[in-house]
């Protein structure tokens, strides 16, 4: 959709020669584009034009180190600057708290709040800290009954006292209740306001008053424009957020208004959501978040996500078996099952640079389908024949069809693309296969 | 009025006080460019909408003579106002059974626009029938059947999880055994880039459209208000899918101005039919070109 800054920046640097220093013409060029960029990506114009500011006084004069071209040396300074102002990566901060911990969530209606307190609930709990659950939107139609049925498909305590009571109210007997279920951390799920809105906003007061939170995180859309300047210091000057937790983040918004809000409230930025799926959660990096913004794609999110499901003893282990080609269906099927663990599909394509349109492209489900349907087949088979698959004959193949609920031809064209694997492989093992370019070695 | 509000106005009228102080009695200079770049960007406009605004600004004034910034103020109206139209009526007259397809990302205010539309449709006398398209959200269900109480309308509703399609399949069989001329599906929301959802949708478009002859009649998508430049490729993709024929704009009670409803206008040609203005039944307005750009200048 639009140009990312490297590619605009290079096409103006192309026309100049290459010098040593970037002069102050270069830069003022640049941070025009810088500019358009930002206010492209939704980072409002008061915040666009004190970060131009502080990037010109840092390129101005700045060396071009030898290995980048000019305008890759502005598009790192803008990045850094961009990390720098987008803080530390997000943690939850208890100190001074006694449990239950309160956090409350706040924010604009449709912003994702009910989803958002469902999705923390598992992050928590994760984290070894066990959630509860309270419904204080007693305003939206059915909004308690959403809270209710999240808490239970996930299994959490919740607290809900319908729409009659007083919010703050609520909230205080949900605290009591949270802690008579040892509860580690009790999350409010407030009614949707606009930050204008004085008395829903003196509402917000009443329970920040009566349950001191320990964390007030406002939940804010990803999609947002101009208005987050208003709307984050809007809740900021009423209650005193102490964080921001960004939704709707796999969508293909830039996301600027993050920094926005960031820059007026000076609060941390603490999570993403990141799709539809109760565990789309994640701790946010200020780094991941700059690249998006400049349109640079989200590499880091994918290596990381990698590393998680193959773990590296494991990986030595398979890099044995390869080059002794003594890979088997068994560790096939392991390896599907590692990809499967690393997100849906279109997600993983969405965070490489220059992929991201292609992950429209691709069906999902069909994907989805397939990889279930690859399962089924080698599920079916005894561990001999996954040791071994040259013993397959024709009515071993039709047990195995008949077994996973499918064709003997799709057992016939997994075993084809098993066999492809393997020369390939056989051939990484020996050191022929040609490097693939642009992948970090992280991925080993 | 609290300490923050009249704080937050202050700030508003030194920026906006400034503006009308430049368009109201002096001489054009770069500033004065650049204060209306300002305005214009603030309000959601775009970059690139806002040059080009700026650009006919700049051409008019060169061939009427504008010379001062007060008439500058007139020209820069008309300007916006020209981008613009007064919505066409909605198609949904002339026949047995008229259907409106409801569409949008998640949180822009589909089921709150739906039932403050069919207040308004069933007040102008219409028979309106709701179907509960959303099977996916946890309880929207239940909000849709909330609202369909408090406006009077009856809501025609699946299991949750069910298919959506279906849902609407057996509405407008209710609606047209009850005699209702107008039926309005809720969808789930669902983000543009998401592929099968969008699939989904499209799904539930044909199966309105083999039950009654040209149905849906109109495909409203509804826009946040406080959405920035993405709304641009919520609308180019939801289009692409399922034929938007209109845009409802939510949110605009507070303080965000929807000036991406000029791109989404000028590029793809889809009219704005409805504002949302607030949470009661009524707070659904008519769009006007002319309040709607003078509330681009507004210090609320």
């Amino acid at each position: 959709m639009f140009e990312n800054l490297s590619e605009r920046l290079q096409g103006i640097f192309d026309n100049l020669g290459r010098t040593g220093k970037l002069t102050e013409k270069d830069v003022d060029t640049a941070m025009r584009e810088v500019r358009l960029a930002l206010l492209e990506a939704d980072v409002a114009l008061p915040v666009v034009k004190d970060f131009v500011k502080r990037v010109k006084e840092r390129a101005v004069g700045a060396e071009v180190a030898k290995s980048l071209r000019p305008a890759q040396q502005v598009v790192k300074i803008v990045h850094e600057e961009l990390i720098d102002t987008l803080g530390e990566a997000g943690r939850l901060n208890f100190s001074g708290s006694v449990k239950p911990h309160v956090i409350m969530l706040v924010g604009l209606q449709g912003s994702g709040k009910t989803k958002t307190a469902a999705k923390l609930a598992v992050h928590l709990r994760k984290d070894g800290r066990p959630p509860f659950l309270i419904a204080a939107d007693t305003y939206r139609p059915a909004a308690v009954d959403q809270l209710v049925t999240l808490a239970k498909q996930i299994n959490v305590p919740y607290h809900q006292e319908g729409t009659t009571s007083r919010p703050a109210d609520i909230c205080v007997n949900g605290l009591k209740a949270a802690k008579e279920a040892n509860a580690a951390v009790a999350i409010l799920d407030t009614a949707g306001r606009l930050q204008i809105d004085d008395q829903m906003m003196a509402e917000l007061e009443e329970i920040k008053r009566r349950v001191n939170p320990a964390e007030i995180l406002l939940v804010a859309d990803s999609m947002t424009g101009q208005e987050a300047v208003n709307i984050a210091q809007g809740f900021n000057n009423r209650v005193g957020i102490t964080g921001l937790i960004l939704t709707k983040v796999d969508g293909d918004a830039r996301g600027g208004a993050a920094i926005s809000m960031r820059i007026v409230t000076g609060v941390p930025i603490k999570f993403l959501g990141t799709g539809e799926k109760i565990d789309g959660f994640e701790v946010f990096h200020p780094d991941r978040l700059a690249s998006r913004i400049l349109g640079m794609g989200d590499v880091l999110s994918l290596i990381e996500k990698a590393e998680a499901a193959f773990d590296e003893r494991e990986a030595l282990k398979l890099q044995k078996k390869l080059m002794e080609n003594q890979f088997t269906l068994q560790d096939f099927l392991e390896q599907l099952q590692k990809i499967k663990k690393m997100g849906p599909l279109t997600q993983i394509l969405g965070m490489i640079p220059g992929m991201d349109r292609m992950k429209n492209q691709i069906d999902q489900e069909e994907a989805e389908k397939r990889l279930k349907k690859v399962e089924a087949i080698i599920y079916s088979m005894t561990p001999k024949e996954r040791q071994n698959p040259k013993i397959l004959n024709a009515s071993r193949r039709k047990r195995i069809a008949t077994g996973s609920g499918v064709e003997v031809r799709d057992v016939n064209e997994v075993l084809k693309q098993f066999r492809d694997m393997q020369k390939l492989m056989g051939q990484i093992g020996k050191g022929r296969f040609p490097r693939i370019p642009g992948l970090p070695g992280a991925m080993r | 009025m609290g300490i923050f509000r009249s704080g937050l106005a202050k700030t508003r009228q030194s920026f906006f006080g400034r503006i009308s102080q430049l368009l109201g009695n002096s001489d054009l200079d770069n500033d004065t460019w650049d204060d209306i770049e300002a305005v214009l960007i603030q309000a959601d406009v775009g970059v690139a909408a806002t040059h080009r605004i700026i650009d006919d600004l700049k051409a008019r004034v060169k061939r009427d003579g504008i010379t001062r910034a007060d008439q500058l103020n007139t020209a820069l109206k008309e300007t916006l106002r020209g981008l613009l139209t007064t919505p066409p009526p909605m198609n949904i007259s002339g026949r047995p059974l008229s259907i409106i397809l409801v569409v949008g990302v998640n949180g822009s205010g589909k089921t709150t626009s739906i039932a403050k539309l069919a207040n308004r449709l069933n007040r102008a006398g219409r028979k309106v029938m709701l179907a509960a398209g959303d099977t996916f959200r946890a309880a929207a269900i239940e909000q849709l059947q909330t609202w369909g109480q408090r406006v009077g309308v009856p809501v025609i509703a699946g299991q949750p999880g069910s298919d959506p399609a279906a849902v609407v399949y057996d509405a407008t069989a209710a609606a047209h055994a009850r005699g209702h001329d107008i039926l309005i599906v809720d969808t789930a929301g669902r983000l543009h880039t998401n592929y099968n959802l969008m699939e989904e949708l499209a799904k539930i478009k044909a199966v309105s459209g083999k039950v009654v002859p040209d149905a849906p009649h109109e495909v409203l998508l509804v826009l946040d208000g406080t959405t920035g430049q993405n709304a641009l490729q919520q609308a180019q993709k939801f289009r692409e899918m399922v034929d938007v024929t209109g845009v409802v704009v939510t949110k605009l009670d507070g303080t965000a101005k929807g000036g991406m409803v000029f791109s989404v206008f000028n590029d793809l040609k889809l009219p704005v039919h409805y504002i949302g203005l607030g949470e009661g039944v009524n707070d659904l307005v008519l769009f006007s070109p002319e309040n709607f750009v003078s509330s681009l200048f507004d210090e609320t």
